[in-house]
């Protein structure tokens, strides 16, 4: 689903049965279900070995099977009350093959030998369907069987393991905090999110892995009924790959800013931000609107991570690069002639840029992908030059390389496996550097911080952001807020642009939960991670108008 | 088994109320097949068929609802999953918003259902992807593709009588052709409930024309222009406009609806006088869903059994209905509009190539894309063309243009109305041409 559906849907208060279209949301459970064990690693083994051989038997020349149980726990809230709670979970098994050399996938939920045999046999059908046409027969990466594995996010406090009644006295805490700094209206959700799967294939790998995800969130709106205007503020957490030990709030992952302003790490304080947001979406109301020109822009990791997940992570995927999302997410500029040429710019040399799936805290960290490779990381841009790209096994090949980088994901049992983008990261300034050090630097700017409204065209050139709060800087100071702001650049002008990094200290994660991609479209989650960053000249609409 | 008779679905349905001790219990049972083949690159990338069959049960006690559902179907199984959603619904914080469930209630005779979609084999699909690829192969074209079908059905009930059931077929398919050079592109929608309206033959063959055209754009200054909008260009800033209606939002004065000073814009005047907007569910070549008051494709477990009806939103320019939960309806004491499956925009009688003939100097647009709100205050949308951008200078088609970004807002364009064509069916809903005065573009982008 689309990642702005799922927003409206929330955002609408509607109840669990609103997401029937949902793949990741599956049947309402009870809280505590989601804890009761399921198949244990030898059934699951068991059940995969018959459709290997299901498969192998209809012609299949390659297969893998993905047994899987995905949970998740949702709850919504507005001001004093409960919206909703979703407990859902869903589980089957999907096949994938190659036969004549083509791919097949077929899935179900009736996870039995007779329902998996027909499972197998349709998604051998499917193949041998397809490849009448076919012009280009699959080569796939080698991958040697890795045998039995087993893979878990490290956490402290498993989420699902938190009684209900706790995560509602928390976002009651935020909601009623930001009330009494002026909210008009507040919504929070708490998404969770633990996907348990068993992948195998005929290589002869059989990996089980306990994948958890955490996002605490919230809108808050001022309204100044008087002047017929309203304004909001996001949260500034960030979605990661831990358990609830992410809302504790401890100090020392707390980044002090300027103006009192705080940045978070890995731990996430909801009921300050909630505070906060309150103040600044009421100062929003009253905040100068942006004189249109060019500024230098000093942008807060909690902002940049969409601006390198859209800039960076979409047009370095090597699907995009090779035309297979041509009809819906796009193509790219970063072509493969771009890359041989080993001098492409696409950033001044302070750009560094790495793609891994194994980061501490991030949400794209897995043992294995899901094509059973292991994880790594590798560079995509270094000292401002692109070097590589993302790629699966039946891609790499294209690259020179004989190792798939492992960025296979499907979002559920019931949708097939596909190159999807590992954590893409802007690595730190080495020098040593505060963002107050920074803006100090600045003479005519602007400080933005959060995610706001994002736009980039389908190859990936043009591209406008928004923020969640953005301050003038004069002369090295910051000047106040201004409100009506967005930017707008193409991707390698913006990239070169960049003059500063602050250091390790400042370097955060940023996230998307709910990155959609494909057709049908599925979701993903990944991390970005970075410091503050400057960027020079850059051009800013004002974006106010009356209607 | 996934697509289950209405005998079948309310036997079901009856079995799951008969184990309830709650106040109140509702029953969603939804099942559907759907099919995909994906095309890149002249060549089938991705395919694959699912089937689901779900049952979601809602238990209330007092204002207290828990939810629970299952793809199990045994009797066991059924009352362990009622049980289950009691319990939850037991632990569960009171819901001050909630309100009591229907009773009985007649819902619209309404045929979503095609035989022809609901035969569709992976042959047929994979014969679809060849008929597209095939045209471009001979051209030395690139084609990318998909195509989607589904066939589902959606029974609701509850313990107050309420029973209903749909079920309903659906067809998408969309084409982007690029030049080998990469230098143009062009793109193509269609969706319908019966395949048989479908040939992927010819929306390629549009698509084809407009990659062929769209090469070796030329730059024009970004600004204010005189646009067509292609109703497939159209309907997503229409889309977004129309799902901003909430009665709520706008009474709660956090929607574009809202007045300064408070209360609504309701019964004002807010779009040029053509401007005429309306939902009907019987409409044949958009047949919606008979229940509605929920989301899903096919109403699924999602609607709250509210009938599903004929409304005008915009009329002659003058907003005249917004939709409402059923709290926010009975808490204002207005009868409880359901947002709708899909709407229809009424046009005119021209067609696009009229428009075009009639337009001095103008832009015409495909597509636009990655559409992102920016100001939900002035419902200003940012996004850019694709997929084939045209210079119109004296009632023709002069040459491709690169593509540009822009800020505009809905109900800004809306007011900017020059001229509206024949409406056509796009993302389910019917939309013209529209022909808008300056409509605001603000950079240019390299992307083709």
């Amino acid at each position: 689903m689309k990642r702005r559906d799922f927003m409206q849907m929330s955002g609408m208060g509607l109840g669990a049965l609103m997401f029937p279209s949902v793949p990741l949301i599956g049947n309402p459970v009870s809280a505590e279900h989601l804890m009761e064990p399921w198949l244990d690693a030898a059934a699951k083994k068991q059940l995969s070995e018959t459709a290997l051989n299901a498969a192998k038997s209809k012609g299949a020349t390659y297969t893998d099977v993905r047994i899987g149980r995905y949970l998740q726990q949702y709850v919504f809230t507005r001001e004093k009350q409960v919206q909703n709670i979703v407990n859902a979970e869903s589980y089957g098994i999907g096949i994938r093959v190659i036969v004549n050399g083509t791919w097949g996938f077929s899935a179900t939920s009736d996870v039995t030998p007779d329902g998996i045999a027909k499972c197998a046999a349709t998604a051998a059908a499917i193949a041998k369907a397809n490849s009448k046409f076919q012009k280009e027969p699959v080569v796939l990466a080698e991958q040697k069987g890795v045998g039995d594995k087993t893979w878990k996010t490290p956490t402290v406090k498993n989420a699902f393991e938190i009684p209900v009644k706790e995560k509602i006295d928390l976002l009651m805490n935020v909601n009623g905090a930001a009330m009494d700094n002026g909210a008009g209206f507040v919504t929070s959700n708490l998404f969770f999110v633990n996907e348990q799967k068993y992948f195998a294939s005929s290589d002869g790998s059989f990996i089980d892995q306990d994948i958890h995800r955490i996002w605490p969130t919230f809108t808050v709106t001022v309204i100044d009924k008087a002047a017929g205007k309203f304004k909001t503020r996001d949260a500034i957490s960030s979605p990661m790959g831990m358990g609830f030990e992410y809302l504790d709030g401890v100090t020392s992952e707390k980044i002090p800013g300027p103006n009192g302003l705080v940045g978070y790490r890995n731990s996430y304080d909801m009921v300050e931000d909630a505070i906060a947001a309150a103040k600044q979406a009421k100062e929003k109301i009253t905040a100068k609107s942006v004189m249109a020109g060019k500024y230098d822009l000093v942008l807060d990791p909690n902002h940049l991570g969409l601006t390198i997940h859209e800039s960076v992570g979409h047009p370095t995927e090597l699907d995009r690069v090779l035309g297979y999302e041509a009809n819906y997410a796009g193509t790219s500029f970063a072509t493969l002639d771009k890359w041989e040429s080993k001098n492409f710019n696409y950033g001044s040399k302070l750009v560094n840029i790495v793609a891994d799936k194994t980061q501490p805290h991030s949400l794209g960290a897995v043992g294995y992908d899901d094509e059973g490779v292991p994880c790594k990381e590798w560079d995509i841009i270094k000292d401002g030059v692109l070097v590589n790209y993302q790629a699966t096994r039946d891609q790499v090949s294209i690259l020179g390389e004989k190792e798939s980088h492992g960025c296979c994901y499907a979002d559920n049992w019931n949708s097939v496996q596909f190159q999807r983008m590992p954590n893409i990261s802007l690595k730190p300034g080495t020098e040593k550097r505060s963002v107050l050090d920074m803006i100090k630097g600045v003479e005519k700017g602007i400080y933005i911080i959060g995610r706001g409204s994002y736009s980039i065209d389908q190859q990936r050139y043009n591209f406008q952001f928004g923020g969640q709060v953005f301050y003038e800087i004069k002369n090295g100071q910051l000047a106040g807020m201004l409100d009506d702001v967005a930017y707008q650049s193409n991707t390698q002008e913006f990239w070169n642009s960049c003059s500063q990094i602050c250091d390790k200290d400042d370097y955060r994660t940023f996230g998307s939960f709910f990155d959609g991609k494909g057709q049908p479209s599925q979701v993903s989650a990944v991390s970005h991670g970075s410091a503050t960053t400057r960027f020079d000249g850059v051009n800013v609409i004002n974006t106010g108008r009356k209607i | 088994m996934a697509i289950l008779t209405k005998e079948e679905a309310k036997k079901i349905i009856d079995k799951v109320l008969a184990y309830s001790k709650a106040d109140e219990m509702s029953v969603g049972l939804s099942g559907s097949r759907t099919g995909n083949i994906r095309y890149a690159r002249n060549s089938v990338s991705t395919s694959g068929e699912t089937t689901n069959l779900s049952l979601a049960v809602t238990a209330v006690f007092g204002k207290k609802s828990g939810t629970s559902t299952i793809n199990e179907f045994d009797d066991a199984s059924l009352e362990k999953t009622v049980r289950r959603a009691e319990e939850i619904a037991k632990l569960a914080p009171d819901n001050p918003e909630y309100v009591p469930m229907l009773g009985p209630q007649k819902y619209l005779d309404i045929n979503s259902f095609s035989e022809s979609t609901a035969g569709i084999t992976p042959d047929y699909r994979a014969q679809a992807a060849f008929d597209s690829i095939d045209p471009c192969v001979k051209k030395n074209l690139t084609a990318a593709g998909y195509l989607e079908d589904t066939t589902g059905f959606s029974a609701i009930g509850n313990s107050k009588g309420l029973f209903g059931y749909n079920k309903s077929t659906s067809i998408d398919f969309s084409i982007t052709v690029r030049t080998a050079d990469g230098k143009g592109s062009g793109y193509a929608a269609r969706d319908f409930n019966d395949a048989s309206k479908l040939s992927a033959k010819s929306a390629t063959e549009v698509a084809m024309q407009k990659a062929l055209a769209s090469s070796e754009a030329k730059a024009l200054e970004p600004g204010k222009y005189t646009v067509i909008l292609e109703p497939t260009a159209a309907v997503d800033l229409l889309q977004n406009m129309m799902g901003s209606m909430d009665a709520r939002n706008a009474e709660e004065g956090r929607s574009f609806l809202g007045k300064k000073g408070g209360g609504t814009r309701l019964g004002e005047k807010l779009f040029d006088e053509r401007v005429t907007i309306y939902s009907d569910p019987q409409n044949l070549e958009i047949p919606g869903s008979p229940f509605g008051g929920g989301g899903g494709r096919f109403g699924g477990g999602g609607s709250d059994g509210r009938p599903q009806e004929k409304v005008v939103w915009v009329e002659k320019g003058v907003v005249k209905n917004m939709y409402y939960s059923r709290y926010w309806a009975e808490k204002k004491g207005v009868k409880a509009i359901a947002p709708p499956s899909g709407f229809i925009f009424e046009g005119g009688t021209q067609s696009l190539a009229d428009l075009i003939k009639g337009t001095e100097k103008g832009i015409l647009v495909t597509r636009l894309w990655y559409i992102r709100a920016v100001d939900p205050q002035t419902l200003l949308y940012t996004g850019l063309t694709r997929d084939g951008t045209f210079y119109i200078e004296n009632g023709k088609i002069k040459h491709p243009v690169k593509n540009f970004r822009f800020n505009e807002s809905p109900v800004i364009m809306l007011n900017n109305l020059e001229a509206m064509g024949k409406p056509m069916r796009a993302s389910g809903n019917l939309v013209p041409p529209l022909k808008i005065r300056d409509f605001t573009f603000t950079s240019l982008s390299d992307a083709v």
